[in-house]
């Protein structure tokens, strides 16, 4: 897709000012936070559960690429095909190689953030293949024409009577005097209509939550089960995952499945945890005939080894945004890439450089809110100034922001001329607004003052007061 | 004002020459305090005073280089971070009444020096001594109540940084339910960031002011007469928005009502 990153603050701006996506992001803010606090406190070893997750993607990372080979050859082993994609473009042109060689017309989608990356929807679309989503969420966002503004509720920038509009307009060989009031009805409608595509689908493609090296399985975590259908039904199961989803064993999954839904949504489980590996066997009764793995880097290999490896951990929980004062503002499409919120402010600029999506680092309060309940104990803050440190060391900083920080930083490392210039400054704005006690506007301050009076200094400095009361006792 | 034990780290172990149980403590102004509102590290200086420090204000201070940190300027920080360090040592203690400057060299210094041995072990010696003002008072002096009189109702807002980075939210409610008169009423997501972030504000003006609206909205639904919190910054963006609101609200730093200093004007009030 498309980066709009670069435009941040005015993709921020139209966000502030949408009534109905503020309504939606109301939400966000309530839901989510409330859910996920109940399920880690029901649980009183969340916090070492956490610790475990941590500590077993570090390990993966540490031999990413022995644990790489280790499940590729299990995958090959269970009779699976394992693709190696350096870039999007390539993922692109392997999985149409597969389409070609399936002479697919229909192929249905799990939710898959990695499809989304690299832009794979449209990609089908151009060269005659027909992308349908399956997961609700999504299903809403395709018919709408947009891309996912949340990782994990990608469609929760949409109000309900958005969606009941939509159906009416696409649905049109349904009864146009239905009655779409109820949320369970539009579910029901969207079931009804997907059903069909399953069934016509020649291939299934998911996104993975993990790839388990010891034994060459993928898992999938959905609530409503279409991740199965579109895997089973279809004769052709293929898999996108990025590199960095690898975990050891069955027991590490297992550990960290433990902590991922309850970030997510607080649930203890999603609804459907479900483990593929390789195509149907004989034994078995159901299955895709044909089973592959397409495997992206984009730009992954790189971030390994540097200050940003930590990112590496990520699960894709979403927690991160779910409790961001700043995706609340402003949801997830003002970021202007696939990945929102401060896990899209860290993971955007090592995949697509920092010279485009600048803003999103920087777009940061630096609350610590995400750190708090990332379930893989991410450091995004201190990776969000890792960014800026970048920036800084290649001039990317805006002028305006590098003199004013450099001529504060001037006077900051020079307290005796600090304090003597302050002590002047503060005098003269304390007599301003004394009476008053505040400044509904100032010279160079109207970032500040465009919303908020700037209270007055009381006057004299205390380092001022203090010598003072030194040289008096 | 009443002291129980003292905890983590005793007293007794100090070694910065303050007279016996005397503890010396180095107080960090912080910018903000020294240029906008003075008031608030008299009190802090009243309170730990009281509570039986000997407290100093080394004149090498300027502020904790967040400003630089944040904006990714590592060698400005650098050397703001080493001069602060050089001012502070030798006292048992450095205390600065807020979380996010106390949090700042207590979380943040050490990492400055990693390619500096020398210098990163003074930056952890530093780190140790280093206190938020309130939980400084509970947490090291033992201190369970204040002597401090304020009558009305007043809400708390927990600054991120000092309840991130530091755990303090406990600590500034415990002493607040010992001043006379003093109601708290609870905002609804007082951890909830109040829209600052330092430079964030001023350079996503549009985006600070909607969180700082939502911030307001809760502030007011109490129905409280002061809102407190324990970082000058925060303050003055709740104060700004609260004043262009032309809402009553009074604010305050935590320090002045707990050291029983409110006869100045409030936060972004005028002379009376």
């Amino acid at each position: 897709m498309q980066i709009t990153s670069p435009g941040f603050k005015e993709n921020a701006r139209t966000a502030l000012d949408d009534a109905p996506l503020q309504r939606a992001l109301g939400n966000v803010r309530k839901g989510f936070i409330e859910k996920r606090a109940k399920a880690a406190a029901a649980l009183p070893e969340f916090d070492v559960l956490r610790d475990n997750a941590r500590d077993i993607k570090d390990h993966v990372l540490a031999h990413l690429d022995l644990y790489l080979e280790a499940y590729a050859e299990k995958v090959e082993a269970a009779g699976g095909h394992v693709h190696w994609a350096e870039t999007a473009e390539d993922a692109r042109r392997i999985i149409l190689e597969i389409c070609r060689d399936k002479s697919a017309r229909t192929v249905t989608k799990g939710k898959s953030m990695i499809t989304e990356e690299i832009g794979l929807n449209d990609f089908l679309e151009e060269h005659a293949v027909a992308p349908v989503e399956t997961d609700l969420g999504e299903y809403i966002i395709q018919l709408r024409g947009e891309h996912p503004s949340h990782i994990i509720a990608p469609a929760v920038h949409v109000n309900k009577d958005q969606v009941e509009a939509d159906f009416r307009r696409v649905h049109t060989h349904l009864d146009p005097a239905r009655n779409l009031e109820e949320p369970t009805t539009l579910l029901s409608e969207a079931r009804g209509v997907l059903r069909e595509k399953y069934f016509e689908a020649d291939i299934g493609i998911t996104g993975a939550n993990f790839l388990i090296a010891e034994t060459g399985t993928s898992v999938i975590v959905t609530n409503e089960g279409n991740g199965d259908l579109t895997q089973n039904l279809p004769k052709t199961h293929v898999v996108v995952a990025s590199i960095e989803k690898i975990v050891p064993t069955l027991d590490d999954v297992s550990q960290i499945l433990r902590v991922l839904a309850r970030s997510a949504t607080g649930q203890d489980m999603s609804v459907y945890t479900t483990f593929s590996t390789g195509p149907k066997r004989d034994i078995d009764p159901d299955g895709p005939e044909d089973y592959h793995v397409v495997l992206l880097d984009n730009g992954r290999s790189a971030m390994l080894g540097s200050e940003f490896q930590d990112m590496l951990r990520c699960i894709r929980c979403g927690a991160c945004m779910n409790h961001c004062p700043v995706y609340h503002a402003v949801g997830g499409h003002a970021y202007g890439w696939v990945y929102p919120g401060p896990m899209g402010a860290v993971l955007t600029p090592s995949l697509m450089g920092v010279d485009k999506s600048g803003h999103l680092p920087n777009a940061s309060t630096f609350c610590g809110r995400c750190e708090s309940v990332c379930p893989m104990r991410i450091p995004l803050p201190k990776m969000m100034r890792h960014w800026r440190e970048r920036e800084f060391s290649r001039n990317l900083t805006p002028a305006t922001a590098r003199y004013g920080l450099g001529a504060w930083a001037f006077f900051a490392k020079r307290p005796a001329l600090y304090q003597a210039a302050t002590r002047v400054a503060m005098a003269v704005l304390g007599r301003l607004g004394r009476s008053k006690g505040r400044f509904s506007a100032m010279p160079l301050a109207g970032g500040w003052t465009k919303y908020r009076d700037l209270p007055a200094p009381e006057g004299e400095t205390f380092q001022a007061q203090w010598a003072k009361r030194r040289k008096a006792a | 004002m009443t002291s129980s034990a003292p905890q983590d780290p005793p007293l007794a172990d100090v070694q910065g020459g303050g007279a016996p149980g005397r503890p010396k403590v180095g107080l960090f102004v912080t910018c903000l305090v020294d240029l906008f509102r003075p008031s608030v590290g008299f009190a802090a200086v009243k309170l730990m005073e009281d509570a039986g420090c000997t407290v100093e204000v080394p004149a090498a201070q300027t502020c904790c280089g967040q400003p630089a940190f944040n904006s990714g300027d590592r060698d400005d920080t650098r050397a703001i971070a080493a001069s602060v360090i050089r001012a502070f040592e030798g006292y048992d203690y450095v205390v600065a009444p807020s979380g996010s400057c106390a949090g700042m060299l207590k979380k943040h210094y050490v990492e400055l020096f990693e390619d500096d041995p020398a210098m990163k072990q003074r930056a952890e010696a530093f780190s140790a001594r280093v206190f938020e003002l309130v939980s400084f008072l509970t947490d090291v002096l033992g201190v369970s109540s204040v002597d401090a009189r304020f009558e009305g109702t007043a809400t708390y807002h927990d600054s991120c940084s000092g309840l991130r980075e530091l755990g303090i939210q406990s600590q500034p409610r415990k002493l607040l339910a010992t001043v006379d008169g003093l109601e708290l009423s609870e905002m609804r997501d007082s951890d909830v960031c109040c829209g600052f972030g330092g430079t964030f504000c001023v350079k996503y003006p549009d985006i600070s002011n909607k969180i700082v609206g939502e911030k307001t909205r809760t502030i007011a639904e109490t129905g409280a007469d002061v809102l407190l919190a324990g970082d000058l910054g925060c303050l003055m963006n709740m104060a700004g928005k609260l004043k262009r609101e032309g809402t009553a609200i009074e604010v305050r730093h935590v320090a002045e009502v707990l050291a029983g200093m409110t006869d100045q004007p409030a936060i972004g009030g005028g002379r009376r």
